[in-house]
């Protein structure tokens, strides 16, 4: 089926599971606070490990909100993104029952998979043998269960995916779910709800180098910070309903905005000093020349915001070789969360969207000022209110992705 | 193999109540069914429970009561009653 790129997706459902607020207005609320989610570690012992700190979703209880059949089947990860699907198409309103069958499908983003199951069936097989290991483990550990677990609760038919960028793939999953639009799917459940905060997981994200090693919950994630001493891992992130504009219209749904741009890039491996931050850098123009915008016309950027200096000042560099040094307001209200994996861009999208709508930029928590070497204006302290129109969300997975879309207030 | 989970052994009958219980410890119990009520010849997917279902609850039976359930013995069963026959032949001749 061709791709008609004059249709267009605007978001009508969110639903957002963080370490800082379980549901969307809830997490707004404490994001507009300026309240962190990181804390030391609750879901393993992590007594033995470099980092105990991590962004974990608080006071989830399973049982409030997963089908009892569904229990022992889902990973921790799976259950928090049944419940963001959940909250995000009750917000839409929408009911896919009326839909065409294979009118709605799903596209999530994952970094890894149900990694807590994994590890302890894994744990069972070598300990006590292959007969205590769960038949659930056939897929609770797959990076796609999340996509299959939403499509067949809901009866989403439709096209739908699983994409595997690192922390690109919030964008990368929304970016997909634009397009199976434009196919001709009426509706998209899209976005990343991930995390693994548990032995196996850490295992795989302290092989990054990547992490954290400070104690103090408000000192250890400081994006843009000329002390950042690195990364802290968290869990959660948000779903979104996208939709056809058309239709959407036509049934007289609310639409929080546009996704208006969307374009992603690859570093082919360690760029050369000096020109880490140029596949961002054409991400961000190709997303913007996706959304027919220009650059003095956009009003703020979402950040991906490693932590890590090296990373940090090739984003920095890349937003001011786009937007002109201090040019455009940037922020990072993942200094609140934790690094979400692919969860963190999609959270920021569905930041973006509420910031638009109520005309007010969060800001980075526990950055009194961007360090040196950073040519952005960075927004600290506090909350900056704003004529808002269109966002940028900027993303970066490791090994090399670069993702960017355009977010566009409804006229 | 640790002592919590030590198998159970001399049990030569399992009931529809075992079952039922079993069921619901290893694969949960759907909203819409009465578990409680007279299920015997209901057939599984009425109940909510799909292949998947059946093999985790052989496999939970199979640890628990040091029986071996083979995908054969477990081949076309459809409802509690058949399953429950399949077991207790199992747990019989183990006896």
């Amino acid at each position: 089926m061709s791709v008609d790129t004059t249709v267009r997706t605007v978001v009508t459902g969110v639903g957002v599971a963080a370490p800082n607020g379980m549901g969307t207005e809830a997490y707004w609320a404490a994001t507009l606070a300026g309240r962190s989610g990181i804390a030391p570690t609750t879901r393993y012992d992590a007594s033995g490990y470099p980092l105990q700190l991590a962004g974990e979703v608080p006071d989830f209880e399973p049982e409030q909100h997963i089908p009892s059949r569904l229990i022992p089947q889902t990973d921790h990860g799976t259950r928090l993104s049944l419940y963001a699907a959940d909250e995000a198409l009750r917000d839409s309103t929408l009911d896919p029952g009326q839909l065409d069958p294979y009118g709605m499908g799903v596209a999530t983003a994952s970094s890894m998979g149900g990694f807590e199951f994994g590890q302890r069936e894994l744990q069972n097989l070598w300990s006590k043998g292959g007969r205590f290991v769960s038949a659930y483990q056939s897929f609770a550990w797959f990076y796609a269960v999340n996509t299959g677990q939403i499509s067949i609760r809901h009866g989403l038919r439709g096209s739908s995916n699983t994409v595997v960028t690192d922390a690109a793939g919030g964008l990368d999953a929304v970016g997909n779910a634009r397009r199976q639009i434009r196919k001709g799917t009426t509706a998209m459940l899209t976005g990343g709800v991930d995390g693994a905060l548990c032995p196996l997981g850490y295992a795989g994200q302290y092989s990054s180098g990547a992490l954290s090693t400070a104690g103090d919950a408000d000192r250890a994630f400081l994006p843009f910070a000329d002390d950042a001493p690195g990364q802290v891992p968290g869990e959660g992130g948000a779903f979104l309903v996208l939709e056809d504009a058309a239709s959407a219209r036509r049934r007289g749904a609310r639409s929080y905005g546009e996704i208006a741009g969307y374009a992603a890039t690859f570093d082919p491996g360690p760029l050369p000093p000096g020109q880490e931050g140029t596949g961002l850098v054409r991400a961000i123009r190709r997303a913007l020349r996706d959304a027919g915008t220009a650059a003095e016309d956009v009003d703020v950027v979402f950040a991906d915001a490693a932590g890590v200096p090296d990373l940090d000042r090739a984003e920095s560099r890349a937003l001011a070789e786009v937007f002109g040094p201090g040019g455009v307001p940037v922020t990072a209200p993942k200094s609140m969360t934790g690094r979400l994996f692919a969860g963190g861009a999609s959270l920021d999208l569905a930041t973006a969207l509420l910031a638009l709508r109520d005309g007010t930029i969060p800001h980075t928590a526990n950055v009194s000022r961007p360090g040196s070497g950073h040519p952005i204006d960075l927004v600290t302290g506090e909350p900056r209110e704003a004529d808002l129109r269109r966002a940028l969300v900027v993303a970066r997975g490791r090994g090399g992705f670069n993702a960017a879309a355009v977010v566009r207030r409804d006229a | 193999m640790s002592d919590a989970n030590a198998t159970v052994t001399g049990v030569t009958e399992l009931t529809v109540e075992d079952l039922t219980r079993i069921m619901r410890e290893s694969a949960g119990e759907d909203e819409s069914v009465d578990l409680s009520g007279d299920i015997l010849d209901s057939d599984f997917t009425e109940l909510g429970y799909d292949s998947l279902a059946l093999l985790e609850t052989a496999g939970r039976i199979s640890r628990d009561y040091g029986v071996e359930l083979s995908d054969d013995d477990l081949d076309g069963i459809a409802t509690p009653r058949e399953f429950l026959t399949a077991v207790n032949r199992t747990l019989t001749a183990a006896a």
